[in-house]
């Protein structure tokens, strides 16, 4: 089974910092990461490709340093990994991010051969859009398959697949066909760690690493900034509330606490007590 | 990569590029909020939608249109009817039977059909699993923009829809517009905006739409639907109270000090990240950022720190009560009303105080 895994480098959000006076994010020493959402793609790929053979791809746009994250993938199991890096693509925005991305997975496709399934992950820690997938899949012409909770079988020689997906009000269990691409949820898998053998492979391995031209993009147009119908105007810090809780004072044990705190709920929003009175009653 | 707010210097160049808007786009007029229907059942977001859309078209002064998908019959009909009442002056109404449950292919197909068709200025979708799975299809094959999870709507002076979102997990928010193309998407969190007051006299146009499909051509089928129990489904997005724990508990078994609280209270209950992470809790009774927002009345935090991914989800509680050991909690600093104590010994004083309070003895004290 020949599958390809787009996987993003991003900072590590719980580390972002915003700059108080100038607004900025401030991203010098902020460590980043492969996005963790696609991590359970990744794994779940790899245990295709160990069950059917084949081979994990993995690809991303961004700025050279995203090798990092891509030989990382290298050490947890994958067979290749291709970066797509150019000054064209800066400033994309997720229609131009798929464009790019579309671009090169057919090119990849060219050089070593039709992919069966391509994954992205649920969505971004730092985008956080969850439309690269979609995106990817319409300019691919390939079936979608979005927050899926598991893979319920892949036949690549009936070349069929079933899925569970999370819908709003309960698990769609659905049937298509390869190719499609899949984005997996959170938490359905345990990603494995990789083994001594493949982070000795990744150490010494190449990234192969593609410009707009190597990954014959049509129409630069297209890409990055130039290509991005959304602008980000403005960036800020959301408002700070000035004013504090306001805080009750803890009585002398924890019953005339509570006293205190319903009390102080109740002088606050007054029409809550009947409210909750209902409620508590269970009507 | 995408809609990602740094670097700010060259974006602001941009944003001050003159916006002219091509003329095939000219003609793209009125405000279109997608009503969620899947089994034969409305997503609450979208009447906040519908709230949010009718000042905007207000703003505009253009119309508000519901666009209804969904098989022929009562439910279909009648989410309709109701898309009046939120608010809509027309709907467009696509009946078909492939439409009863959601498939991205089939629905796209429709909504791409009819946006190419009646031309919308701006195009409103719920950002839940559909929506998102819609929306994003929907957008790439218009080849526009789509603003995603978004927060807050407005119109500015030139009329471009401004959609603001956090981003970096909420530690920042930004506005982002879609220049000369047409329509303007945007997805929007449920539970972010407030539900309109329902007008029942309102009535409106139905527009019925004949959309192309053939179930022939579509590939995917649905094998089963799995509902989620009802019993173990957590109501939490809409419940007028909201108990909470944090790691500060310690403990599973201080945990249940909240769901005593919770049930004593006839609330619902949740908690911080960390907990799904240690099995406390299920993923789905998680409250934040990549879990649940919720907009409660009462929202009563024990034992939460209140990270910013914590407090995006529960800022449109009206009263947000915090019990935390730490005086200098982050939580503190958007609570409306604070303890500073231990909650593993104030929550069960605090659920027979509660439950004395809320009695029905009390209750007929307080009718009289
Ligand atoms: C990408 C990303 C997404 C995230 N999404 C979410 C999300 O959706 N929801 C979410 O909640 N988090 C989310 N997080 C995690 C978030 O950053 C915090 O780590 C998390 O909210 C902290 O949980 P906590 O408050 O329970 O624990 P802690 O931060 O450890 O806080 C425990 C608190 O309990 C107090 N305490 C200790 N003992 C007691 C006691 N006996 N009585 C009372 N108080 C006590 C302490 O003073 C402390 O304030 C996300 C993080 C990332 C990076
Ligand atoms: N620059 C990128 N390079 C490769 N894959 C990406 C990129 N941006 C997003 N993706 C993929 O698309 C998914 C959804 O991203 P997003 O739409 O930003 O939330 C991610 O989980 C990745 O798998």
């Amino acid at each position: 089974m020949k599958i390809l895994v787009c996987i993003k480098q991003v900072p590590d959000s719980a580390q972002i910092r915003v700059h108080p006076v100038t607004n900025t994010i401030m991203r010098q020493g902020v460590p980043t990461i492969i996005n963790p959402y696609d991590l359970f793609s990744l794994e779940e790929a790899l245990r295709l490709r160990d069950k059917f053979g084949g081979e994990v791809t993995t690809l991303t746009m961004g700025p050279p340093m995203a090798a990092e994250s891509l030989r990382k993938t290298l050490a947890i199991g994958a067979d290749r990994a291709i970066l797509l890096t150019d000054r064209f693509f800066a400033g994309a925005d997720t229609l131009a991010t798929t464009y790019a991305l579309a671009q090169a997975i057919q090119k990849i496709q060219k050089t070593w051969g039709d992919l069966d399934l391509v994954f992205t992950g649920k969505q971004t820690i730092d985008g956080d859009t969850a439309q690269v997938g979609p995106g990817v899949a319409k300019r691919l012409n390939l079936l979608q398959l979005t927050y899926v909770s598991k893979i319920v079988e892949a036949d690549a020689e009936k070349r069929e697949v079933v899925i569970e997906r999370r819908a709003e009000g309960g698990t769609q269990v659905l049937k298509t066909k390869m190719p499609c691409l899949i984005a997996m949820l959170e938490g359905t898998n345990e990603v494995r760690r990789g083994s001594i053998s493949d982070s000795l492979r990744a150490a010494r391995a190449e990234i192969i690493t593609w410009s707009a031209k190597d990954a014959e993009i049509e129409d630069l147009g297209k890409c990055g900034l130039k290509g991005s119908p959304t602008i980000v105007k403005k960036v800020f810090a959301p408002p700070v509330r000035t004013d504090r809780a306001a805080f009750v004072e803890p009585g002398k044990n924890a019953g005339e606490s509570a006293d205190v705190l319903i009390e102080a709920i109740f002088k606050r929003h007054p029409a809550l007590e009947e409210d909750m009175t209902k409620l508590a009653s269970g009507f | 990569m995408s809609d990602k707010p740094a670097p700010a210097a060259p974006q602001q160049s941009r944003a001050s590029a003159k916006k002219e808007l091509p003329e095939h786009f000219r003609g793209y007029k009125h405000v279109w909020v997608f009503v969620e229907l899947e089994r034969g059942e409305v997503h609450p977001v979208s009447w906040e939608l519908l709230g949010a859309g009718r000042k905007l078209a207000d703003q505009l002064k253009v119309d508000l249109a519901a666009v209804v998908l969904g098989a022929p019959g009562e439910a279909t009909r009648n989410a309709v009817k109701e898309s009046f009442v939120y608010g809509a002056d027309l709907a467009y109404l696509v009946e078909d039977s492939i439409l009863g449950d959601y498939r991205n292919e089939p629905f796209s197909k429709a909504v791409t059909q009819l946006v190419n068709t009646h031309k919308p200025e701006i195009l409103l979708l719920g950002a839940t699993t559909l929506g998102r799975d819609l929306a994003g299809s929907v957008a790439t094959t218009l080849l526009t923009g789509l603003t995603a999870d978004c927060t807050e709507l407005a119109v500015d002076a030139d009329g471009s829809l401004a959609a603001t979102r956090p981003t970096f997990g909420g530690s920042l928010l930004c506005t982002i517009y879609t220049l000369n193309y047409r329509p303007q998407m945007a997805t929007v969190r449920p539970r972010q905006l407030p539900t309109p007051v329902r007008d029942e006299t309102r009535v409106g146009r139905v527009v019925e739409f004949k959309a192309d499909l053939d179930e022939d051509k579509i590939i995917t089928k649905l094998l089963k639907f799995i509902p989620d129990r009802e019993s173990s489904k957590s109501n939490l997005a809409f419940a007028d109270v909201v108990v909470a724990g944090g790691l500060g508990l310690q403990s599973a078994e201080n945990y249940q000090l909240v769901r005593n609280l919770a049930s004593a209270l006839g609330a619902e209950f949740g908690g911080s990240r960390p907990l799904v992470q240690k099995g406390w809790i299920s993923s789905d009774r998680q409250i934040g950022q990549t879990g649940k927002s919720i907009r409660p009345k009462l929202y009563i935090a024990a034992g939460i720190s209140g990270a910013i991914q914590h407090r995006v989800g529960v800022e449109g509680a009206d009263c947000i009560v915090a019990i935390n050991t730490d005086k200098n909690a982050p939580i503190f600093d958007f609570a409306h009303i604070g303890i500073v104590t231990d909650a593993i010994r104030l929550l069960p004083a605090l659920t027979e105080a509660f439950r004395k309070r809320l009695s029905p003895e009390n209750a007929d004290r307080l009718a009289g």
